[in-house]
C-alpha cells in the first residue's frame, strides 16, 4: 500500500516507543547495573556473577531449575502428545480436552492453593484434608508433608502443578498438528501391518517434528521463568528455590539491585537459545510467505 | 474404520485410561470448589471427598466463607481492583497493537523488518530483565503503587505478542482489498477502521483473551509495581498474602481463590475457540 513517509511512523510510532521505553532500554540498563553494587552507585565488576555462581542458594536454585527442564519439558509435551492422540480415537473428546485445557485459565496463585490442598498435611492421627495423604492413609500408610520432603520429592511435587497447568497448552498445539496428518496415510501403514507403536515412531513422531520442537522451546522459555509456583506454594524454602524467584528476593527483601540484575540477566543468557530458535523460526515463515 | 486399529489398547481400556486422565485433571479443582462450600468444623473433621457419601444433602454447605472472604477479609476490593486493572491493561494494548500490525504488514518504511525481527526476539525477553529501570523511573514519576502505571506497564509486555499475532492475521487478508481501496480514494486511515478491523474481529478475539487471562492471573508484574497495599492490590498479589496468614484455614483459602478463578473460567469456557486460534496462530509468550 502507498503511503507518504510519515503515516507508517503515526501507527507504528506508539508501539515502538513503548517497546523500547518498557523492554530494550530497561533491559540494557538491567545489564549495566549488574557491574554495580547493592544501589548502583559502586562499579564492582563481575562480583554480582561471582556471587551467583558461588552462593550455595543460588546454586541450589539453577539446580532446581535445571530440574525444572528436564522433568517438566519432557513430561508436558509427552503427555500433552499422547492424549491428543488417544482423544482423536473417543466421540467425548471435545469434554476431556476442555478439562486438560481448563487449567491455562487459572493463575498459578490459583493452581498454588488448588494444589497446596491436595498435597495438605496433617499427623496420622487426624482426619486428613488433602486427598493424596488421605489415600496414603486409605492404604494404611503413613501421612507425608509432600512439599517439605527435601530435595526431590518436593521439587517434583511443585513441577507437576506446573505440569496440570501447562499441559493442556501443549495437547491443543499437537492434536492440531495430528489431525492435519493425512488419514490415509496411516491407514496405508496399518494395511501393510504396521502395528500401532511403530506408526507412532515412524510416522507420526517424525511428521510431527517441527510441531514438538516449537511446543518444546515454548516450555523450556517458560520452565526457565517459573515463580509465581514456586512464591505461593513453599517460597523457596526446604529447598526448592528457583532462579526467578532468587531475582525477586534480591530485588524486594534485600533490596540489592546489582544482583537481583546479574540473576534477570543470567535468565536472559540460558533464554537467548530460544529467541535465536524463534527468530530463525520467523525468517523461515517468511521466506515462505 | 478407527475401531479396528487399536491392537496395543482394547476399546475399554481407551475409554477408562482417558476417563482416569480426565478424573487426575478435574478432581483437585472440584476438592477446592466442594471445600469453600463446607463449614470449618466439617473441614477439620473430615475430607471434602466425604461429602459424595450423602450426595443430595445440601444442608452442609454454607455461603459463610464466601461472605468472610469478601467483606471482611477484602477479597471484594481486591477483585474490584483486578477488574479495574484488567479492563484498561486489555484495551490499551490492543488498540496500539492493531495501529502497528497494520502498519507492519501493509505498509513500507524504512526499518520496517528490523524492527520487526526486534519484536519477534523481544517475544520472549523475561520480564525480569526491566523490572528495576522500569521501578526506578516509575518512583520517580510517581506511578509505582497506581493503576495507570501498571497499565502502562502491562501495555508495554503485552505488545510484542499482540502485535505478532495481529501482524500474522492481518497480513494473511488478500492484497485486491487494499489496492482497490486506495484507487477508490479511501486514505489508510478508512482502510483501517472500515476494512481491516471488522475483517479482525475474530483476531482481535484471539488477543483479547489473551490479554485478559494474562493480566487477570498476572502476579508478579502486580508485586514490583503495584505492592500489597489493599486500596490497589490484585487479587493474585491479596491472595498469595493470604496463604502466609491463613495457612490451614482452608475453607476461606478456597473461597478466595475460587473468587479469583470464577470469571477467567466462564469467559474461558465461552471463547474457549478463540482461544485456541490464538495459541496455534504462534504463541511464544511465557
Amino acid at each position: 500500500m502507498r503511503t507518504n513517509r510519515i503515516t507508517p511512523w503515526l501507527y507504528v510510532g506508539p508501539a515502538v516507543f513503548l517497546l523500547f521505553f518498557f523492554l530494550v532500554y530497561p533491559s540494557i540498563n538491567s545489564a549495566y547495573i549488574s557491574f554495580f553494587n547493592y544501589n548502583s552507585e559502586k562499579f564492582i565488576g563481575i562480583k554480582n556473577y561471582l556471587y551467583c555462581f558461588t552462593n550455595e542458594i543460588m546454586l541450589t536454585s539453577f539446580r532446581n531449575n535445571a530440574l525444572w527442564v528436564i522433568v517438566f519439558v519432557p513430561t508436558t509435551v509427552f503427555v500433552g502428545l499422547i492424549i491428543a492422540i488417544l482423544v482423536d480415537r473417543v466421540k467425548y473428546e471435545s469434554i476431556v480436552k476442555s478439562i486438560i485445557f481448563m487449567p491455562m485459565a487459572i493463575s498459578f496463585v490459583g493452581a498454588g492453593i488448588i494444589w497446596k490442598f491436595v498435597y495438605a498435611y496433617r499427623p496420622a492421627m487426624s482426619a486428613q484434608a488433602g486427598i493424596l495423604n488421605a489415600i496414603r492413609s486409605f492404604f494404611q500408610l503413613e501421612p507425608l508433608p509432600w512439599l517439605i520432603i527435601r530435595p526431590w520429592l518436593n521439587n517434583f511435587c511443585l513441577i507437576m502443578v506446573g505440569v496440570w497447568t501447562v499441559t493442556g497448552f501443549c495437547m491443543v498445539v499437537l492434536s492440531a498438528s495430528y489431525k492435519n496428518i493425512p488419514r490415509e496415510l496411516l491407514e496405508a501403514a496399518r494395511i501393510d501391518g504396521a502395528t500401532e507403536f511403530k506408526i507412532f515412531w515412524k510416522i507420526i513422531l517424525p511428521l510431527m517434528k517441527p510441531t514438538l520442537v516449537v511446543v518444546a522451546t515454548t516450555m523450556t522459555i517458560n520452565v526457565l521463568k517459573v515463580f509465581g509456583i514456586v512464591y505461593v506454594m513453599t517460597n523457596g524454602n526446604f529447598d526448592t528455590d528457583v532462579i526467578a524467584n532468587r531475582m525477586y528476593k534480591e530485588m524486594f527483601m534485600f533490596r540489592n539491585y546489582g544482583r537481583a540484575s546479574a540473576i534477570a540477566c543470567i535468565l536472559l543468557v540460558l533464554i537467548i537459545p530460544m529467541i535465536i530458535i524463534n527468530i530463525k523460526r520467523f525468517k523461515e515463515q517468511e521466506a515462505i510467505r | 474404520m478407527t475401531k479396528k486399529l487399536i491392537p496395543i489398547f482394547s476399546r475399554g481400556t481407551l475409554h477408562l485410561v482417558i476417563i482416569a486422565v480426565a478424573l487426575i485433571w478435574i478432581l483437585p479443582s472440584i476438592g477446592l470448589l466442594v471445600t469453600s462450600f463446607r463449614s470449618p468444623a466439617d473441614v477439620a473433621a473430615s475430607g471434602w471427598w466425604t461429602v459424595f457419601e450423602h450426595p443430595f444433602n445440601f444442608t452442609c454447605y454454607t455461603l459463610e466463607n464466601y461472605q468472610e472472604v469478601i467483606v471482611k477479609i477484602g477479597i471484594g476490593r481486591a477483585f474490584l481492583n483486578t477488574l479495574l486493572i484488567t479492563i484498561p491493561a486489555t484495551i490499551i494494548p490492543i488498540l496500539i497493537a492493531s495501529f502497528a500490525a497494520y502498519a507492519f504488514a501493509w505498509m513500507e518504511f524504512p526499518g520496517r523488518r528490523f524492527l520487526f525481527v526486534i519484536l519477534v526476539g523481544l517475544l520472549v525477553v523475561p520480564l525480569q530483565m526491566t523490572l528495576i529501570p522500569i521501578l526506578r523511573i516509575f518512583n520517580k514519576l510517581g506511578l509505582a503503587g497506581t493503576f495507570p502505571g501498571i497499565w502502562f506497564a502491562h501495555t508495554g509486555y503485552g505488545l510484542p505478542l499482540i502485535i505478532y499475532l495481529l501482524y500474522n492475521f492481518i497480513s494473511g487478508l488478500p492484497s485486491e482489498l487494499f489496492d482497490s481501496s486506495s484507487i477508490d480514494g479511501a486514505t489508510s486511515f478508512q482502510i483501517f477502521t472500515k476494512i481491516v478491523m471488522p475483517l479482525s474481529l475474530p483476531a482481535l478475539a484471539s488477543v483479547t483473551i489473551f490479554q485478559f487471562l494474562w493480566v487477570w492471573n498476572d502476579l508478579l508484574v502486580a508485586l514490583i509495581y503495584l505492592g500489597g497495599t489493599p486500596d490497589v492490590a490484585p487479587l493474585t498479589v491479596r491472595i498469595s498474602a493470604l496463604v502466609g496468614s491463613y495457612g490451614q484455614d482452608w475453607e476461606l483459602l478456597t473461597a478466595a481463590a475460587f473468587v479469583s478463578m470464577a470469571l477467567p473460567l466462564v469467559l474461558f469456557l465461552g471463547l474457549q475457540r478463540y482461544f485456541v486460534k490464538g495459541i496455534l496462530a504462534g504463541s511464544v509468550k511465557g
